[in-house]
């Protein structure tokens, strides 16, 4: 007679191992080594939370610390490689196999670990890719995660950093895996009940708080002319074009220069409550002036942002907040909704090629692509219609006899030169190279070109839906390319024709006057205007405070 | 430090220009434009001091560009570079060279 519940009764043995060390579900900062050294079995592929913002940073470092003799050969599947810890697992190793999907900060370390053949990569995936493996073949056997408090029930409060929690320990706990969280405090009774204490098997109080990175405050102060100049275009060239309702922004300056001229400069073309109304995004601190000027009706975001918590409370009709007045914030969610839900994903790279293909991958550093891939690609199984979605889809296929459908709008928002000259423009992607060199199977390209609708530079906008042809489409980005080796190789008669079709559109051509691209135009110029914006209730993190 | 010259015929002159105008600042990423007349025979005169080494095609590229906006006669144009990109060179030139020839649109 086959067992057909071996998953449940190694649970127990597992639990059984642990007895000793707790008192109901809490076990003793001092004993988080014990413990993990108890319930782990070589082996297990074991789920570590840590995001680029909210990190269980207490479980890492014991994790990094436990006996590689009773230990070893661990399948690491974690959504980022931020900290020092998740690579020396493997130095010591404790760990052996990595699916992960962003390692920014580890980059460099982690393709010298992999040419040193220490890690072995499964594969690197987007966010949502690495969520659904969690619930088909990469379910963990063992899962730490973050929280801020845990009552003695073991229900768990994330407070507004709520992130990839959910999705964690629901794949875990209903596969007879086992949860352990690391909180910031034992509370008799948590705020609200963000992971039920059903689904939690341990609850360890760390040290000091879990680490949060601001990521997505970008101070106004940074911003440049061309930046404004870039964000006027894409404002008046592509949002109210096509009517942007729902859209998801990227991360960096770019995309922070259109936020900070939605109250301003759309407001002086009349868009607002025509564009920019729902959000798929971080409370992102340069959306404050937006909110405040009523452009802005509902944001659901990935995770929370260090210094925003208190302004989030107060504006309960924009932001999804719970009983208990704090930001929930759900990755796998927003990603949904990104990929879904939004008709526009706007954001920069590193570097476009002639077919336009975008990558931020550079040699000597293996960075992963976390969310972008979803937000940045059109949803083949994406069936309601919008007016955007719609227009884009008709662009596309005019006069192709093709069946109707739409089509998201991807817009890749760069300047021609980055810094110290570094063309953005490239014949051939890095990634070509990189891919070689740590042995991959494909190319690292974040967003495909036959996903990107718009490339969008300080030189104009072109609009690759309307190209019918490659040579149309490679002349089109080269019109955009401005003097970098590639836009200096363009066909200057074709991208002339291209100019009276109106798949390049030169600021002139928008109507849009360069005399007009100032830092005036920025709804806050300074981290201080923000604080202003918010009437006192954003609170920025000490490093962007210079006041 | 890499110095620069580039010159340009078939311009014409400004009816009535001002002494001078001078835009940008000296700051990394950044730079300086001054604009003054000169009585050059009709030649428009740039003078470009960079601290980027080795783009002189690109700067060449920019400023035939920059001339075909703004075919001027009997000026001086002073670039004081700080490792600005093309983009910026471009803005700043528009602005100087709109403001002498008195705000007319490039």
């Amino acid at each position: 007679m086959r067992d057909w519940n071996l998953q449940g009764r190694n649970r127990d043995a597992r639990l059984a191992r642990a007895a000793g060390l707790t008192d109901g579900k809490r076990v003793a900062t001092a004993d988080a080594r014990a413990l993990l050294e108890a319930v782990l079995e070589p082996g297990d592929r074991v789920c570590l939370e840590g995001n680029n913002q909210k990190q269980a940073d207490f479980l890492a470092r014991t994790l990094a610390s436990v006996d590689p003799a009773r230990v070893t050969g661990l399948h690491m599947v974690q959504s980022v490689l931020a900290l020092p810890e998740h690579l020396d697992v493997f130095e010591r190793g404790i760990a052996s196999k990595l699916d992960f999907s962003f390692s920014g900060p580890q980059g460099a370390r982690l393709a010298r670990m992999v040419a040193d053949g220490r890690i072995s990569i499964g594969a690197i995936h987007t966010y949502l890719e690495l969520f659904g493996r969690y619930f088909v073949d990469l379910t963990p056997r063992v899962s730490l995660v973050a929280a801020q408090a845990a009552d003695a029930a073991g229900n768990l409060y994330t407070g507004p950093n709520t992130e990839d929690t959910p999705v964690i320990v629901e794949a875990t706990a209903f596969k007879r895996g086992i949860v352990i969280a690391q909180v910031n405090e034992l509370v008799d009774a948590v705020p609200r009940v963000d992971i039920p204490g059903g689904w939690v098997d341990f609850v360890i109080q760390s040290p000091t708080p879990h680490y949060i990175e601001p990521l997505f405050t970008r101070d106004p102060a940074q911003i440049s002319e061309i930046q404004v100049l870039m964000a006027m275009m894409a404002i008046k060239g592509i949002y109210a074009e096509y009517g942007i309702q729902r859209l998801n922004h990227g991360i960096g300056f770019d995309t922070a220069a259109i936020e900070l001229l939605l109250p301003t400069y759309a407001e002086s073309l009349g868009l607002k409550g025509k564009i920019c109304r729902h959000w798929a995004l971080n409370p992102h601190p340069a959306l404050i002036p937006a909110i405040e000027a009523g452009f802005v009706e509902s944001v659901h975001s990935f995770g929370s942002e260090l210094g925003m918590e208190a302004y989030i409370r107060a504006r309960p009709d924009v932001f999804f907040t719970g009983a208990d007045g704090n930001m929930r914030s759900n990755r796998a969610m927003c990603q949904a909704a990104g990929h879904y839900a939004c008709d526009l994903f706007i954001g920069s790279t590193l570097q476009i090629d002639l077919a336009g293909n975008s990558s931020t991958a550079t040699l000597g550093r293996i960075a992963g692509f976390g969310g972008a891939p979803n937000m940045g690609a059109d949803a083949r199984g994406r069936r309601h219609a919008s007016p955007a979605w719609l227009k884009a889809g008709r662009e596309a296929r005019e006069g192709g006899g093709q069946m109707p459908r739409g089509q998201k709008l991807v817009v890749q928002m760069v300047e021609t030169f980055r810094e110290h000259m570094q063309p953005a423009f490239v014949d051939r992607l890095d990634a070509w190279e990189l891919a070689e060199s740590a042995g991959m199977e494909l190319p690292p390209v974040m967003i495909y070109g036959d996903d990107v609708t718009h490339i969008l530079t300080e030189e104009g906008i072109a609009n690759l839906l309307l190209c019918r042809t490659e040579e149309e489409r490679e002349q089109a980005i080269r019109g955009v390319a401005g003097y970098t080796p590639v836009g200096r190789g363009r066909d200057r008669r074709m991208v002339e024709n291209l100019r009276d079709r109106g798949i390049i559109r030169r600021p002139e051509d928008l109507g849009i006057d360069k005399r007009m691209a100032t830092r005036d135009l920025l709804a806050a110029r300074s981290v201080k205007d923000l604080v202003r914006a918010s009437g006192g209730l954003y609170d920025p993190p000490r490093r962007f405070r210079n006041w | 430090m890499e110095i620069l010259t580039f010159e340009y015929r078939g311009g014409q002159p400004v009816a009535s220009p001002p002494p001078s105008v001078l835009v940008g600042v000296v700051g990394s990423g950044n730079l300086e434009v001054l604009v003054e007349p000169a009585p050059l025979g009709g030649l428009c005169r740039i003078e470009v001091q960079t601290a980027a080494v080795g783009f002189g095609a690109t700067w060449q590229a920019v400023l035939d560009d920059v001339f075909a906006r703004h075919p001027l006669a009997d000026i001086r144009i002073s670039i004081n570079d700080v490792g600005a990109t093309p983009a910026v060179v471009g803005l700043r030139l528009d602005q100087a060279l709109d403001a002498f020839a008195g705000g007319a649109q490039a």
